[in-house]
């Protein structure tokens, strides 16, 4: 029942896009980027009255690790008239990521201690580079971008994060760090790259919530 | 007596000099105080012109004495009537000023062609500038101009031909999209790499032995200008609309194949807007004129960025073309070059199996008409940095994807 797609075409690389902004979401932050290393085998399943599903085992790596890599298998359920809600993903990680508990504390450490809340802009710049104390900046906007796209995304569209735009950081009196941001995602089918608010709120030991402006 | 003989012999010997042909240096080596004083007295004969790098000053110092051709028989023989003993340091001065002259003309040769860093993004004033001296740096290499753009900025192409008349030609264009920078970039390293490669690489020289190249490395020049000036994310031209405020057509959607159908948006606004009628875009139409009044085009390769991808037509429909098995095969060959610099991998398939569907593109024009070797390459990455690709990555992408295109080109020669 389940139709066997070439993982070099498109229908299976836009649905692979999408498990890795839902895992960026899930399992990224400040002290770990994911990507995809290779798409490894993508079957697709028409379901009546329900939608498109796509089974896919992925390999992925850490950009910050990427002598390892860990693999994965993902399910993503586009659901039919997909205008109004979000694709379906089920994740299921094999192996072990690095531990970024350090990196992660560091982090916090080092923004806690701001005396003026960071702001920063054009991440990556024109000629492609990073700071290297923006970096962990980049990687939670990669953490928010993953979850825009795996929100909106739909078989039509294949999103990646273009640039940061603009990043304030936001003071809070409890404990998480507030990161407001203003993303470039760059969408390949219209080609259009579009700007989009996102704010994270992250703390090392609850990971990353997301909520839009 | 015997003395003041000579030196009016070297009275004589003085003269006007322009340059240094016969020139000696002599390294003197006074014995004593006296033999010091002699070459002092040498030394304050102003008409022999002797021009003394160390002057005599005491019995332990060498004395070096550069000596006008004329004079130099003269003071040799008044050196050794006077048993002072000396040494030819220099023969002919000339010789080695001219030495010298062609070693810094070479290094300075080598400063010029090393002075343009391919590994970083540069403004178009710069990128045709580094055009000028290639061209000028290679008797085979011409810069000539195709066209201009909308905002009339010259269309300038590379033109690699070692002869003939109207050879089988291969074409290859960079920044039809112009944030797409890491293409512009490779698109000049690999110039330079062809032009350096004639002569010394067995294949280089035998493809421009049977063939010409003709190179665009800026396709989309003000496009390029607005990355630069303004937005970084701009793709189209900079044309004005009729009838609207947005500004700009997707040059590969404008192109005459399949125009106007799906995978182009007619909104204005749209970044994949289409443009009111095929080749609309001067930049494309300046391409398209240019092929068609050469006749003789065997290849057609394009480069984009980002994806890592190597496709063949079509991509205005889903059906494959004639030659698939053909195309498909260099394409699979051509990625496995790709791949074994650096372990980079390039998918390789149609347009639009792989990518999307998508009307009025470059290479799809140039299948249809009659250039059966039509590839669109879409270089680094595969989305991590995407259009901005971080410049130690240029010269990486561009050697990895010359790897391809050559095999590709050895194809077509072949």
């Amino acid at each position: 029942r389940a139709m066997e797609l070439p993982p070099s075409h498109f229908p299976a690389a836009r649905a692979a896009a999408v498990a890795v902004g839902y895992l960026r979401y899930l399992r990224g932050g400040p002290g770990r980027g994911l990507q995809l290393r290779e798409l490894r085998r993508a079957r697709r399943q028409d379901i009546d009255d329900v939608g498109h599903k796509y089974y896919l085992e992925l390999e992925l790596e850490d950009v910050l690790d990427k002598d390892r890599t860990v693999s994965c298998t993902a399910e993503v359920l586009y659901p039919l008239g997909s205008q109004t809600s979000a694709p379906d993903v089920q994740v299921t990680v094999q192996g072990e990521l690095r531990s970024t508990e350090e990196a992660d504390q560091e982090f916090y450490n080092r923004i806690r201690s701001l005396q003026k809340e960071l702001v920063a802009e054009n991440i990556p710049d024109s000629h492609g580079n990073v700071p290297p104390e923006l970096e962990p900046i980049h990687l939670l906007a990669w953490v928010a971008s993953g979850y825009v796209i795996w929100q909106n995304s739909t078989e039509n569209t294949n999103f990646h994060l273009a640039q940061v735009k603009h990043v304030q950081q936001v003071k809070r009196s409890d404990e998480d760090l507030q990161f407001d941001y203003v993303v470039l995602l760059h969408e390949m089918v219209s080609q259009e790259v579009l700007p989009w608010e996102v704010t994270v709120l992250w703390h090392p030991r609850r990971g990353a919530r997301v909520s839009r402006s | 007596m015997k003395l003041i003989l000579i030196f009016s012999a070297l009275i004589g010997a003085s003269l006007c000099l322009e340059t240094f042909v016969g020139h000696q240096v002599l390294r003197i080596k006074a014995k004593d105080e006296e033999e010091v004083k002699q070459l002092q007295l040498l030394e304050s004969l102003e008409h022999l012109e002797l021009d003394f790098w160390i002057n005599p000053s005491a019995p332990a110092r060498p004395v070096d004495v550069r000596i006008p051709a004329a004079s130099v028989q003269s003071v040799k023989a008044f050196l050794e009537s006077q048993g002072i003993d000396y040494s030819i340091l220099i023969e002919d001065l000339q010789d080695v000023l001219d030495k010298e002259k062609q070693d810094m003309a070479e290094s300075a040769q080598r400063q010029r062609s090393s002075s343009f860093d391919f590994g970083a993004y540069h403004t178009l004033d710069d990128i045709n500038e580094e055009l000028d001296h290639l061209a000028s740096e290679y008797s085979f290499v011409e810069k000539i101009q195709i066209g201009e753009s909308y905002e009339k900025r010259p269309l300038y192409v590379l033109k690699f031909s070692t002869g003939g008349s109207n050879r089988p030609a291969i074409w290859l264009d960079a920044g039809i999209h112009s944030r797409e920078w890491v293409t512009q970039a490779s698109a000049l390293w690999i110039a330079n790499k062809i032009a350096s490669d004639y002569g010394t690489d067995a294949s280089v020289t035998s493809l421009l032995d049977k063939m010409d190249l003709f190179l665009l490395p800026v396709t989309n020049p003000d496009g390029f200008v607005y990355t630069h000036t303004s937005n970084r994310m701009w793709r189209k031209t900079r044309s004005k609309i009729p009838g609207s405020v947005c500004v700009g057509v997707d040059p590969n959607r404008n192109w005459d194949a399949g125009f106007g159908g799906p995978g182009a948006s007619n909104n204005p606004c749209s970044d994949s807007y289409h443009g009111p009628s095929a080749n609309s875009e001067v930049e494309v139409k300046s391409v398209v004129d240019f092929i068609k009044n050469h006749g003789n085009f065997k290849a057609f390769l394009t480069l984009h960025s980002y994806s890592q991808l190597l496709m063949y037509p079509y991509g205005y429909k889903c059906t494959r073309p004639d030659d698939y098995a053909e195309l498909e095969s260099l394409g699979r060959a051509a990625a496995s070059s790709i791949r074994s610099l650096y372990g980079t991998t390039f998918q390789v398939g149609t347009i639009c199996k792989t990518i999307y569907q998508a009307s009025g593109g470059s290479i799809d024009w140039s299948y249809d008409n009659g250039i059966k070797y039509s590839f669109a390459f879409e270089l680094r990455d595969t989305g991590r940095y995407g259009f901005l690709l971080p410049a130690s990555q240029i010269v990486p992408a561009a050697k990895e994807t010359w790897l391809g295109l050559k095999k590709i080109m050895e194809h077509v020669r072949d």
